[in-house]
């Protein structure tokens, strides 16, 4: 089976150092990184602030543009697009951001927000638009009477529900989650959480899903990937992960999960940051890979 | 650990902190809330964003952010009431006897400065040395926090340290007046996972090491389950349970505190997690009755007309639910058992 998502060797160079005083020079973000997500997988992409994780998902989207490796999702070539094509592509793979705070125009009327991809990929007339938008309110949680709020009514929560709503608007069938709850109450975490996981049960959909709480990882993804340092230093099924980690900076992330039980001390594994080698990945068990 | 017999550090006794809404009435951002903190103990407050922890924090140290006000109640640091010091009783107190810490290190240094200075004038502005001897007491609270080489840290500025460095030098001030109690006030939430978990260990030995008491302000049950001796979980402005943390973690008796236990990814099969419905009631919208009620699945008919009191469901174990027992929290003799 082809995977829907191919991402190989990817490499994202920043721009180090500029400005007035700037040495030019750049930063690699993220270093040869290649990873397959199947259809209706839940991929985890973890790591520390700072490891890339972030800027590999917006690779994928190219809401960040590479500058080299290879995506490609079903049968586009995702770099080879033209502007207009790439526009076109983005109907099938979305995002859903960190703070819903921020990722709303607050001067929109919710409803609005949700209907813009609609209007910007010339869907339906305004009608249909508009029955759309109660329809995705309503799939979401949202009382579509609440279409013209502005966004600063809404709780966190809510306002999760209006970005999630806006990125699956046009049906598409990827959705990047970009630490989607990590800004949010925790008990309003597992709704939001919840509410992820109906819509990809509906609506069939994939998610490469970025985060850096371990415990959830381990809860709603399939595979989990880990970042260090704009590497893939591991991947394996979520669960072959989590009791049999193989490369050392895993086990060190690992070991410094918080237990729930009062009082005891876990054995933390400690990390020498200054043994890490940029090493490829290799098969240490089916399905399994560390960068050992 | 054995219950602490001598009086309480810090006792709060019904302290109420309000904030005008405009309209002319006032609404409770912390109310009626009572705790005490023993020397050496740690105490966690736990609540989601709202629920008032951070406020209690600032009205400890008398700086709520007009316009709101402390109502009423008292706030003992050693017997003496803080309330009724004047502006200079008060700035004697902060940092001197409570040291803080907050979340987020960038804000709370300043960028001009080096670390090391910054230290010696904490050290200087109580009074404790000056000159050289302030600058080698900055150095040795940098090692005692264990920055790495601290003598030339000392040396640098904010901006040259990573989160989890400046984090440390934010403990390393808070330290520098010897102070009795340390407020942290969500200190490793900014924090990655492996950084937070080498800074709880720092905290857990400088208060060994000093003798200090803590207040740990968190909305993490984790950081809690690390680090309290007791905890009390707030909602909506009011201690809703607080217990010993085994007995939390064990037990949990109030409904929130049932449902933010069970909300936390990884303790049943996968993939959808427990959900508690509904938001956190904002400041100035709540309900006649108990806060929880519009999101309780327990509620019943008391529950929506008076909030109810706290009451004690065995020694150490208190809440605020009508579960726990009689409407009145004085039906049953003190410390009688559920």
């Amino acid at each position: 089976m082809t995977p829907l998502l191919d991402v190989r060797h990817l490499v994202k160079d920043f721009p180090a150092g500029t400005g007035l005083f700037g040495r030019g020079g750049s930063v690699r973000a993220v270093d040869d990184v290649s990873f397959a997500i199947d259809a209706g997988e839940t991929f985890g992409l973890v790591g520390e602030s700072g490891s890339g994780k972030t800027t590999t998902g917006r690779c994928v989207l190219r809401l960040v543009e590479p500058t080299s490796g290879d995506i490609r999702f079903k049968e586009m070539d995702i770099r080879a697009l033209s502007a207009r094509d790439l526009r076109h592509a983005r109907r099938h793979l979305q995002i859903v951001f960190q703070d819903p705070y921020s990722a709303l125009n607050p001067r929109m009327r919710v409803g609005d927000i949700v209907e813009e991809p609609l209007i910007i990929h010339r869907m339906g007339s305004r009608e249909e638009r508009r029955s759309r938008v109660a329809e995705l309110f309503t799939l979401v949680g949202l009382d579509p009477a609440d279409a013209r709020r502005l966004p600063r009514e809404f709780s966190g929560g809510q306002r999760q529900r209006i970005g999630v709503a806006r990125a699956i608007a046009l049906n598409p069938s990827f959705v990047v989650c970009d630490e989607p709850v990590s800004a949010l109450d925790v008990s309003v975490q597992a709704q939001v959480v919840n509410l992820l996981l109906d819509l990809q049960q509906r609506l069939g959909l994939t998610y490469l899903f970025i985060a850096h709480d371990l415990r959830l990882v381990r809860q709603v993804c399939t595979r989990v990937a880990v970042m260090y340092r704009g590497r893939l230093v591991e991947i394996a099924p979520t669960e072959r992960l989590f009791t049999e980690p193989a490369h050392p900076y895993t086990k060190a992330l690992l070991s410094a999960m918080p237990t729930l039980l009062p009082g005891q001390k876990l054995e933390r594994i400690p990390y020498d940051a200054s043994s890490f080698q940029a090493l490829p990945l290799k098969g240490v068990a089916s399905g399994h890979f560390a960068a050992v | 650990m054995t219950p602490p017999t001598d009086a309480p550090l810090l006792r709060l006794d019904r302290l109420r902190t309000v904030f005008p809404l405009g309209d002319g009435r006032e609404a409770a951002a912390v109310d009626d809330v009572s705790l005490t903190i023993h020397r050496g103990e740690t105490l966690g407050l736990v609540g989601e964003s709202g629920s008032g922890k951070s406020m209690t924090a600032l009205s400890i140290i008398r700086l709520v952010p007009a316009p709101g006000r402390i109502a009423s109640g008292r706030i003992d640091l050693d017997g003496r009431n803080l309330l009724d010091l004047d502006a200079r009783g008060i700035r004697a107190v902060r940092g001197r006897r409570i040291g803080f810490v907050f979340q987020e290190p960038a804000a709370a240094l300043n960028p001009v400065l080096t670390i090391g200075s910054q230290i010696a004038e904490t050290i200087a502005a109580h009074d404790l040395a000056r000159g050289a001897a302030a600058r080698a007491r900055a150095v040795e609270l940098l090692e005692a926090v264990r920055v790495p080489d601290p003598a030339r840290r000392a040396r640098e500025y904010p901006h040259q340290l990573s989160g989890g460095l400046k984090q440390r030098v934010m403990i390393a001030l808070a330290l520098a007046a010897e102070p009795d109690l340390v407020i942290a006030d969500e200190p490793t939430t900014a924090l990655d996972a492996t950084v937070q978990a080498e800074v709880l260990d720092l905290l857990r030995d400088l208060r060994a090491k000093f003798h200090l008491s803590l207040l740990l302000i968190t909305h993490d049950l984790g950081v809690v389950a690390a680090m309290a001796d007791r905890v009390a979980v707030m909602y909506a402005g009011r201690i809703v349970e607080h217990a010993p943390v085994d007995r939390l973690f064990a037990a949990p008796a109030h409904p929130y505190t049932q449902g933010l236990l069970a909300c936390i990814p990884g303790q049943r099969p996968g993939p959808r997690l427990a959900a508690i419905p509904g938001v956190v009631p904002a400041l100035g919208h709540l309900t006649a009755g108990c806060a929880f009620a519009p999101r309780c699945d327990r509620r019943f008919e008391p529950c929506d007309r008076t909030p109810p009191e706290s009451a004690s469901i065995e020694p150490g174990h208190e809440m605020r639910c009508y579960l726990s027992g009689g409407a009145t929290p004085l039906a049953r003799p003190s410390g009688g058992r559920a």
